[in-house]
């Protein structure tokens, strides 16, 4: 026992030392590539090498990781320093919606994009402010393990659990979604088969070894993803503004933008009515949804248990702060270079696409045509020839800006490639990707497994289970969770930035007012907080599969109607579509016209969990005052998680 | 009240200024993450390096001030919890 612990303190000392070492080794190995495209190895291979070396890498640090102690396993044994949990968190918060999507979002929406950017930051903010260094100092395994403490035992719990389950459930299912996207798009690999791969390499990193497998593999992965990301930009930005340091030159970029778009339409190119300027905001989302987003992503952040948990592995509550603001700083370095990826992508596509004769179209997008994700004069841009025909079709020798259409998800991988890079980038930035998702996928598995093996089934089925017994159900459960998502994500449920933004607004209903009130108000009482729960997460839950799913119900008996669009007028004929005969359909698809453009104060279900929030607050505060004032032993216990000092709350036993 | 029967004076005293201190770091949360962007229109008006201020603020200005506000927040917090004898050994 003696020498484990003072090997463990050792591998602590020496962090600075492996990780560094460690990105050498990665940095050799894209050189490496680098030197086997020069000799011409043909880019599929190069491709493969990096997917399967990189989940290689994590699969070992899994391994080495593994272990059979309890708190290891669930809290990697309190002991990652401040700065090294912050990269961890930063994997885990960067997902394949921010690796890849974002700055296509960006691209599509202009300033309107930003309500990402700005929501998926500013909630570091509520995290460090109002709870995670507080849940730190009371010690649980799981969130449900502080509302069952705080809030009267195993019903607490239990609800606690469900939000759980329904928001990480929600979110990892578009994480495997994602993985199985980049490894076919960008390696041509089957679909199905790609969604396979990601999932063993998830759980080779989880599986043996728990959080403290997590951690040491998130930190590897934030490495990968970051230099992934940054790499083709801060070329681009040196080859066209001879500064490496993209976030500065952009501006240069928009400004080009702005007079590019308005010569556009001087030249006839392209109409008033549909560019919508880069910079101009609310163009597309109203202002009043533009800001719930920002608040339903901000409040959300600092309710997801795959987040919070991330704080309880510190060693102490004043890292834990520090954390926090590490953790926003890495996740900063790629937020607030997304833009910059938006900027360059729309001015290539402005000046060198838009405008120009159909005959001198640039080859570079002829690989993304032939996968569907670029169509110009509406058929997929596969070749030359393609494209000069359908052109001529619609009668029109120049690409004008309706005709080009691109996919969101091509930004940051077409970049390496518009910008005349070697495939050599183009494979950093698929690992970059697969890393980004990866490492998302494994916390949240890791939330989902840990609730069901730590609060279902040792706290509240088998009180008396031995530690062995209980790492096996873990185990069990992460394979059967991971199944039962791949095979979710296997039937391509659309749109993964409307699915990550009910996680976050489930998670914001459930667990943010419970949480806050636990820690902030004494009085507090375990009817409120259960009315509380129940109350603003079911509304929230409503709210979405009413809108999304039952919108004509929601109509016609829940005093729905249609939401606002940016420019005033009503998405959607609610009187028109209500007398249509398929209005009362279920279960209907995105196509169905009501389908998500119906709700309350025309608040667009993303942000549903601004309609349930301020009703778990109020109930807990109403139903807290009329029921009995918590035991002076429980004030005492919310005392104590206010003090740093002193050991912590809850006392597992391993 | 039963509350204060089981809170010494000294532990109220950090509270009371542990409570200032997140209503003080809410404020500036609030500011950045909207206040500021309801002038949007306005601000893009002004253009520095290229960037139009509005659209800077919410690409990079509020972020900047949300990571800076959480490493002050967090050395704060240690100096009050150090000067109520509650923070933990080094």
């Amino acid at each position: 026992m003696a020498t484990q612990t003072s090997g463990a303190d050792d591998f602590i000392k020496n962090l600075g030392k492996i990780y560094g070492l460690y990105t050498g080794g990665f940095l050799a190995f894209v050189i490496l590539v680098a030197i086997l495209e020069q000799v011409g190895v043909p880019n599929k291979i190069l491709g493969y090498l990096f997917v399967f070396f990189t989940i290689a890498v994590y699969a070992i640090i899994g391994v080495l990781s593994r272990t059979a102690q309890v708190s290891e396993y669930y809290v990697a044994g309190r002991r990652v320093p401040a700065f090294y949990n912050g990269m961890a968190t930063g994997a885990d918060w960067m997902s394949a919606a921010s690796f890849v999507g974002m700055a296509g979002t960006l691209f599509l929406l202009g300033y309107d994009g930003l309500a990402w950017v700005l929501g998926w930051t500013g909630g570091y903010v509520l995290v460090s402010v109002l709870v995670g260094p507080y849940l730190r100092k009371f010690g649980a395994y799981t969130v449900p393990d502080f509302m069952s403490f705080r809030f009267g035992g195993n019903f607490a719990r239990f609800l606690a659990v469900i939000v759980l389950v329904c928001c990480s459930f929600t979110y990892v299912t578009a994480q495997i979604f994602g993985t199985g996207l980049i490894a076919s798009r960008f390696l041509g690999m089957n679909f199905e088969v790609a969604v396979f791969v990601g999932l063993v390499g998830i759980l080779l990193c989880s599986m043996l070894g728990g959080m403290r497998a997590v951690t040491w593999t998130q930190i590897a992965q934030y490495i990968v993803l970051i230099v992934a990301y940054l790499t083709p930009i801060v070329i681009l930005s040196t080859k066209k503004y001879g500064i490496p340091i993209p976030e500065l030159t952009y501006g240069q970029a928009i400004a080009e933008i702005t007079a590019r778009e308005q010569q556009m339409i001087q030249q006839g190119l392209a109409t008033a009515a549909n560019l919508k300027p880069h910079i101009q905001p609310w163009l597309n989302y109203t202002p009043l949804n533009f800001f719930a987003i920002i608040f339903c992503m901000m409040v959300g952040t600092a309710s997801l248990p795959h987040i919070l948990m991330r704080y309880f592995t510190t060693p102490s509550v004043r890292e834990a702060r520090q954390s926090v603001a590490w953790s926003l700083f890495f996740i900063f370095l790629l937020y607030f270079s997304a833009p910059a990826y938006a900027a360059f992508s729309k001015l290539e596509v402005y000046t060198n696409i838009i405008g120009r004769n159909v005959a001198d179209i640039r080859p570079w997008m002829f690989t993304w045509g032939e996968l569907g994700l670029i169509q110009v004069c509406g058929k997929n841009a596969a070749n030359l020839q393609a494209v000069i025909d359908a052109c001529k079709a619609v009668g029109t020798d120049v690409v004008r800006f309706q005709d080009f259409v691109i996919n969101t998800d091509v930004i940051v991988l077409s970049t390496p490639e518009i910008s005349g890079l070697p495939y050599v980038i183009s494979g950093l930035v698929a690992a970059g990707g697969l890393a980004a998702a990866l490492s998302t996928a494994d916390g949240l598995l890791l939330a989902i497994a840990n609730a069901l093996s730590h609060d279902v089934y040792y706290k509240m089925i088998d009180p008396n289970a031995p530690t062995a017994r209980r790492l096996i159900i873990a185990r069990i459960l992460l394979l059967l969770v991971a199944l039962a998502a791949a095979a979710t994500a296997a039937t391509k449920p659309a749109d993964i930035l409307a699915m990550v933004g009910w996680a976050f607004s489930l998670a914001m209903a459930g667990n943010f007012p419970a949480l806050v009130m636990g820690i902030w108000w004494k009085r507090a009482t375990t009817a409120g907080a259960i009315a509380g729960i129940i109350g603003g997460f079911g509304i929230a839950l409503f709210y979405l599969v009413c809108t999304r799913y039952f919108p004509g119900y929601g109509v016609a008996y829940f005093g729905m109607s249609a939401l606002p669009s940016p420019t005033g007028a009503p998405l959607v004929d609610v009187a028109k579509a209500m007398a249509a005969p398929n209005a009362y359909e279920t279960w209907v698809t995105l196509a169905h016209p009501l389908a998500s453009k119906v709700g309350w104060f025309g608040i667009n279900n993303i942000a549903a969990g601004l309609i349930g929030m301020p009703v778990g607050f109020l109930l807990i505060y109403v139903v807290s005052l009329m029921t009995k004032e918590p035991s002076a032993e429980m004030q005492a216990f919310v005392d104590e998680i206010r003090k740093p000092r002193g050991r912590t709350v809850l006392v597992e036993k391993d | 009240m039963a509350q204060q029967s089981t809170t010494s004076a000294n532990d109220q005293a950090h509270w009371r200024k542990t409570t200032n201190l997140m209503w003080l770091h809410l404020a500036i949360w609030f500011f950045f993450g909207y206040v500021i962007h309801i002038f949007a229109p306005q601000l893009n008006n002004i253009v520095i390096l290229g960037f139009p201020l509005g659209f800077y603020m919410a690409a990079q200005g509020s972020l900047i001030a949300f990571v800076v506000q959480l490493f002050v927040f967090a050395k704060q917090q240690d100096n009050i919890d150090r000067e109520f004898g509650v923070a933990e050994d080094d």
